[in-house]
């Protein structure tokens, strides 16, 4: 394997950990729906820092590494259409997904102040936020433009 | 360098779409599912969504990505090579790794499964363990196949 074979291979496994971070989220967004209590909504949370950390590496790995293949491999030029859409596209789904972590984070905040207060039974207040449709709405929006990401990256148009 | 900036033909797009996002579906599932079942510490919500992100998700996935792949292969050639011919390594690697991966998935399944009836029966957790460890041996087995294929290992 050659150096940008081995790069090549980082940024597509960093795409699977963006994608596996997001398929966990909608697990949870699943999930969490039928949580009202507190301890419920709580102890999802080791679970939603393995997301955070597969979003964050997947998305990391794949501008930096990507970029450095759109300047390394001959052929493929930065600005390129294909590699300016999927550029944007990152941005994109970026700016999402930071949304998408404000939105559902209202429900786990909530939840530890409900412990911390000793309200320990169901919450129908916890339960509304932990069913935000705003948050809903976001993280369909950000899958649909990583999938976006992944079919300019398949198709290369232009290219 | 010319062998990574390939255009490949048109046709063998939809085919390898499907594979790579059956894939990281897949890999997605696993994560959750060995995740979950990791930190739920025999709490039996988190057990159950632990099995149900591998059955509902990763297996799908599964199904997928080696429908994608069956497709692709044929697409590309590698079923008529001359006689004497093996397919390369990376090829070797991802095809042994999905379809023993897809065993190993089917077994942590019913361990899952029998796992999550014991756990209604308030028998315990054991064999949902044993999904646990089975998921985070298919993570990694993945990840190679993932890495050996994207860098077309020689």
């Amino acid at each position: 394997m050659t150096f940008d074979s081995w790069i090549l291979a980082l940024h597509v496994l960093s795409a699977f950990a963006y994608v596996a971070g997001m398929v966990l989220f909608w697990v949870l967004v699943v999930a969490v729906r039928r949580t009202d209590t507190p301890a419920g909504t709580i102890r999802m949370e080791p679970v939603v820092k393995i997301g955070n950390a597969a979003v964050g590496i997947g998305a990391g790995g794949t501008i930096v590494l990507g970029v450095w293949l759109a300047f390394s491999v001959g052929g493929y030029d930065i600005w390129d259409g294909w590699i300016v859409a999927a550029i944007v596209l990152w941005v994109i789904s970026a700016a999402i997904g930071r949304r998408t972590g404000v939105a559902y984070t209202q429900g786990m905040n909530r939840a530890q102040e409900l412990q911390r207060a000793g309200q320990t039974g169901p919450s129908s207040e916890l339960l509304a936020l932990n069913r935000t449709s705003r948050g809903v709405v976001l993280h369909s929006l950000a899958t649909a433009v990583v999938l976006l990401i992944l079919i300019d990256m398949i198709w290369k148009p232009g290219a | 360098m010319s062998v990574l900036a390939a255009v490949r033909p048109d046709s063998w797009n939809f085919p390898l779409f499907l594979h790579v996002l059956g894939a990281m579906i897949l890999v997605g599932g696993l994560v959750t599912g060995a995740s979950t079942l990791f930190f739920a510490r025999g709490d039996a919500r988190l057990l159950r969504l632990g099995y149900w992100s591998l059955l509902a998700v990763s297996l799908p996935g599964w199904v997928l990505m080696r429908i994608g792949a069956g497709w692709i292969y044929f697409k590309e050639g590698w079923d008529d090579l001359p006689s004497g011919v093996d397919d390369p390594t990376w090829l070797s690697i991802g095809t042994i790794i999905a379809d023993a991966g897809g065993l190993i998935l089917v077994v942590s399944l019913i361990a899952g499964g029998v796992g999550v009836y014991r756990l209604r029966e308030g028998k315990g957790s054991a064999l949902l363990r044993v999904t646990l460890v089975l998921s985070l041996l298919l993570l990694a087995a993945y990840l190679v196949a993932a890495w050996a294929m994207a860098g077309k290992l020689d």
